[in-house]
C-alpha cells in the first residue's frame, strides 16, 4: 500500500513538471483529420491519429493506447454525427480529461461545419446501419475538407491563442493551394461526370456527389448488411440490363463480392484509398485526391 | 403517390368547414397542388404543418381562424421548434434480451463447484429447457457538465429487478483524474466490469463464479488515475461498504475494505493491442453464511467470520490484421487467503473453530473472429480448492481438513461458436465438460452441457470497454 501511494506521488509530480508551451497535442479519429490538422498546424501541432485507412471507423476497439492518447489531448477531432460513437465515447470516459469531453473548445466534430448528405427521415434498424444524424462520410468531397478547414483553423486559434497568427496564415496557405486543386481534379474528373457507378457502402456518396457520379446500385443491400447470393444475383440481372461503368471499392472493403461482381457482369472495379494512406500515392489530403481521380479515370478507359 | 392523395384528401376535409372565412386560401392551395409535382417531399411537409395550422384554427373562433389563414405565406415552423424540450434531455435508453436453451447430461440442482463455498446463486448452468436471461436496462446521460450518472437494471426470469449498477461519474476533473461513486462493477481484474451481454462465452469463467458469485459490484467509491505517459497505465483505489461476496456488510460505521488496481497497456505494431493488470482485494465477513461439503457430504462449517484477502493478475491480448478477422487472448489467475472462525453447528451445538485455507484459480481463453460475422472460442477453467487448515481451539495447532481421497480439482472446458449479423444480435452455441463437482472421490463423473444463446440489443448504440 506504502509503495502503491509512493508510486503514485512520483507519477504525480512527474506529470506536473512536464515543460509547458509545447506542440499542441491532437488526437484524431482518422487518417483524413490527422492530416489537416498538420496542414494546419504544422509544427505546432502533434498529431497522434487513432485509426488506419485499412480500418473500418464504425468498428474500433477503446484500445488502451488511444485512451492513453486521450488523457493527455489538448484537443481531439472527431467526425462526429455518431461515425465513432461505438469507441470514441469509452475514450473521453475513461480519460480523465475535461479539456477533450463533447461540448469543451478540446473537443472538435468535422461535421459540426458542415450541411450531411441522407439525412434519414425515418429511423429504424431495420434499415441496417443507419446514422440518424445523415452520413457521416464526409471527406471525400474536397469541399467539405475545405469548409472544415475552416473551422478547424478557428479552434486551433481559440485554444492556442498564442499562435493564433500563425495558424491563420497556414489556414489562408492551405485554403489557397486547395482551391486550386480542386479545380485541378474537377477539370480532370470532367469526363466522369453522369458515369452509372456501382457503390460498396454509404461511404462513397461524398464522392459520387462532388463529382457527379450517378450510383445506380450498391453492393450492401442495406448499409452495414452484406450481401447475400441471392442478392448479388439480382444485381447482375439489374447491371446486365442497365450496365455501370465501374464498381467502386475502399481500400478497407473485403472485394470479394465487388470482383465476383465485377467478373460477371465485366464492369471493372477500382479500389480506392478512401483515407490518407489507403494506397501508396494517398501520402497527404492532396496525394488522396489525385490518387482517387486518377484511379476513376484510369479504370474508366 | 398514395401519400400525396391522403393529404389532399385529408386538407380538404379539414378545411371544409373553415371554408367560408377561408376561401381565397383553398383556391391557393389548390395551386400549391400544381406545384408538388416538382418538390414532393418538401412540399409535403410544409402542407401537414400548414394542416395542423387549420385545424387548430378551425377549432377556435372565426376571426383567429381567419387571423391564422391571413398568416399564411408566412413558412411553417421548423418540426423541432414543435416538439416539445421535456424529452428533449431523455437519457440514452438501451434494452438488452437475452435468453437461452440448455441441456445438461447430469441434474443441474447438484450443481457445485468441489471445494468452494457457494458465492451467490447466479452460479453454474442455470436450469434445463428454454432459459429467460437477464433483461438488462441501461439509462445514462451527463447530469450537469460536472457529473454523468448510469443505471443499468437487470429484470430477471422470476420478475425481479436488480440494480446491476448505478453509479455517478466526473467529467469535469482533468490530469487523468475521476471519481465514481455508487453501486458499480468493481476495476478488479479484466472480465469482472465486463457486462454480461459483451461477455465472449454464454458464463464466467468458474474462478470468477467461485470467487465473486459471477462479478464483484462495489457498493462505494472508486478514484481512478490516469498517467501522463503515451504508454497506457492506470491506477485505481475503491472502498465500499464490503456487501458483495467475499465480504459481508459490517454493523460499525465506516468502510469495509479495499480495492487496489494497476492496468498498463498498448500496441504492438499496427495489429496488436494488449493490456496487463494486477489487483487486490480486502475485505471482512462476519458470519458469512456458507458450506464446504466434507468428507461425509455433510456441511463443513456454517458460517465464517474472518478476513478475505484476494489478489489477481490478468491479460489480455488482441490481433486484428483486418477489419474482419480479430484473434483475442485472454487469461487470469486469481489468490484467496481466508483466514478467521467457522460456526459449525453439527446438532443445534455451535462449536467455534478456527478456520484459515488459500484458493486459487484461473483460466484461459481464445476467440477467433474468422469471417465478418462468424467467431469460434475455447477456454479452460481450472480451480484449486486449497487445504483448509482448522483448529478447535485457538491454542491448539491448526489441523489438516482433508477428505479421504483425492483432493477436488474441478475443471472445464468449454467450446464456443457464434454469428453475429449485425452489432445488436448474437446468436451462440457453447458445450462445456464441466467437471465443476469433481471432489476427487464420490462425484467425479462429468457433465456435458450444451447452452444456445441468443443476445440482442436495442436502443441507443452502446459504446464498449476494451
Amino acid at each position: 500500500m506504502k509503495t502503491f501511494i509512493k508510486l503514485m506521488a512520483a507519477l504525480f509530480v512527474g506529470a506536473a513538471s512536464l515543460p509547458a508551451g509545447a506542440a499542441l497535442k491532437v488526437l484524431a479519429t482518422t487518417p483524413d483529420w490527422g492530416a489537416l490538422t498538420t496542414e494546419l498546424g504544422g509544427d505546432k501541432v502533434n498529431v497522434y491519429v487513432a485509426t488506419t485507412a485499412l480500418q473500418d471507423v464504425h468498428r474500433v476497439e477503446a484500445k488502451p493506447s488511444l485512451v492513453a492518447r486521450a488523457r493527455n489531448a489538448d484537443l481531439v477531432v472527431a467526425t462526429g454525427a455518431e461515425l465513432e460513437v461505438g469507441w470514441l465515447p469509452v475514450l473521453l470516459q475513461e480519460s480523465g480529461n475535461s479539456r477533450v469531453q463533447s461540448g469543451q473548445p478540446g473537443y472538435f466534430e468535422a461535421v459540426s461545419a458542415l450541411k450531411l448528405l441522407e439525412v434519414p427521415s425515418k429511423l429504424d434498424r431495420a434499415m441496417g446501419d443507419i446514422h440518424p444524424l445523415g452520413n457521416p462520410h464526409v471527406q471525400l468531397d474536397p469541399r467539405n475538407i475545405q469548409a472544415v478547414a475552416h473551422a478547424l483553423t478557428a479552434r486551433l486559434s481559440q485554444i492556442d491563442p498564442a499562435q493564433a497568427a500563425y495558424y491563420a496564415a497556414r489556414g489562408k496557405d492551405f485554403d489557397a493551394r486547395w482551391d486550386q486543386a480542386i479545380k485541378g481534379w474537377e477539370a480532370k474528373a470532367a469526363p466522369l461526370k453522369g458515369k452509372p457507378v456501382v457503390i460498396m457502402h454509404r461511404d462513397q456518396v461524398y464522392l459520387c456527389h462532388w463529382l457527379g457520379l450517378t450510383e445506380v446500385a450498391s453492393i450492401e443491400p442495406k448499409p452495414g448488411v452484406p450481401p447475400t447470393a441471392a442478392y448479388l444475383g439480382s444485381l447482375v440481372g439489374k447491371l446486365t440490363a442497365t450496365p455501370a461503368k465501374l464498381i467502386l471499392l475502399n481500400a478497407y472493403n473485403d472485394p470479394k463480392a465487388a470482383n465476383w461482381l465485377s467478373g460477371r457482369v465485366h464492369t471493372p472495379d477500382v479500389v480506392l484509398p478512401f483515407s490518407v494512406g489507403g494506397s501508396d500515392g494517398a501520402k497527404d489530403l492532396f496525394g488522396l485526391f489525385d490518387d482517387t481521380v486518377n484511379k476513376l479515370l484510369a479504370a474508366l478507359k | 403517390m398514395r401519400n400525396l392523395r391522403f393529404v389532399v384528401a385529408s386538407m380538404t376535409l379539414v378545411t371544409l368547414p373553415a371554408l367560408a372565412p377561408a376561401a381565397d386560401d383553398v383556391a391557393a392551395l389548390r395551386a400549391e397542388m400544381q406545384a408538388l409535382k416538382s418538390d414532393y417531399n418538401a412540399r409535403v411537409q410544409a402542407l401537414e404543418a400548414r394542416i395542423q395550422q387549420l385545424e387548430s384554427a378551425n377549432a377556435a373562433p372565426a376571426d383567429a381562424a381567419t387571423a391564422v389563414a391571413a398568416t399564411r405565406p408566412e413558412p411553417p415552423p421548423p418540426a423541432a421548434a414543435a416538439t416539445s424540450s421535456a424529452s428533449a434531455f431523455n437519457p440514452a435508453i438501451s434494452l438488452i434480451l437475452g435468453g437461452s436453451y440448455t441441456t445438461t447430461s447430469r441434474d443441474p440442482a447438484d450443481w457445485r463447484i468441489a471445494g468452494f463455498v457457494p458465492a451467490g446463486e447466479e452460479i453454474g448452468p442455470g436450469e434445463r429447457s428454454f432459459n429467460l436471461g437477464e433483461s438488462e436496462l441501461t439509462f445514462s446521460a451527463s447530469i450537469d457538465p460536472y457529473f454523468s450518472g448510469t443505471l443499468t437494471a437487470a429484470i430477471t426470469a422470476d420478475n425481479e429487478i436488480e440494480v446491476e449498477e448505478a453509479f455517478f461519474r466526473t467529467t469535469a476533473l482533468r490530469d487523468g483524474l475521476s471519481v465514481k461513486g455508487g453501486r458499480f462493477l468493481s476495476g478488479f481484474g479484466y472480465l469482472n466490469e465486463v457486462h454480461a451481454h459483451a461477455w465472449d462465452f454464454v458464463d464466467q469463467p468458474l474462478v470468477y463464479q467461485a470467487m465473486f458469485g459471477g462479478q464483484y459490484r462495489q457498493n462505494g467509491v472508486q478514484v481512478k488515475w490516469l498517467a501522463p505517459t503515451d504508454l497506457f497505465l492506470e491506477f485505481g483505489a475503491e472502498t465500499g461498504n464490503g456487501d458483495n461476496f467475499p465480504g459481508t456488510r459490517l454493523e460499525d460505521n465506516g468502510f469495509n475494505g479495499a480495492t487496489l488496481f494497476a492496468h498498463v497497456g498498448g500496441d504492438i505494431g499496427d495489429y496488436t493491442s494488449w493490456r496487463a493488470g494486477a489487483s487486490w482485494l480486502t475485505s471482512r465477513a462476519e458470519e458469512r453464511p456458507g458450506g464446504i461439503p466434507g468428507a461425509d457430504g455433510a456441511s463443513a462449517f456454517d458460517s465464517f467470520t474472518g478476513d478475505s484477502d484476494t489478489w489477481v493478475v490478468d491479460g489480455v491480448l488482441k490481433w486484428e490484421p483486418s477489419p474482419r478477422r480479430q484473434l483475442k487472448l485472454q487469461g487470469e489467475y486469481m489468490h484467496r487467503k481466508e483466514d478467521g472462525t467457522f460456526v459449525f453447528d453439527p446438532a443445534g451445538l455451535a462449536a467455534l473453530a478456527n478456520y484459515g485455507n488459500t484458493q486459487s484459480g484461473w483460466y484461459l481463453q481464445g476467440v477467433y473472429q474468422f469471417a465478418a460475422r462468424w467467431r469460434v472460442g475455447a477456454r479452460y477453467d481450472s480451480l484449486d480448492s486449497g487445504s483448509p487448515l482448522y483448529s478447535p481451539a485457538a491454542s491448539d495447532p491448526p489441523i489438516e481438513f482433508a477428505p479421504p481421497g483425492a483432493a477436488p480439482s474441478p475443471d472445464r472446458l468449454s467450446l464456443m461458436f457464434d454469428w453475429n449479423p449485425s452489432e445488436f444480435s448474437r446468436l451462440r452455441a457453447q458445450f462445456d465438460w464441466d467437471d465443476a463437482r469433481d471432489d476427487g472421490h464420490s462425484l467425479t463423473d462429468g457433465d456435458h452441457v450444451l447452452r444456445l444463446q441468443y443476445l440482442y440489443g436495442i436502443g441507443a448504440h452502446g459504446a464498449h470497454k476494451y
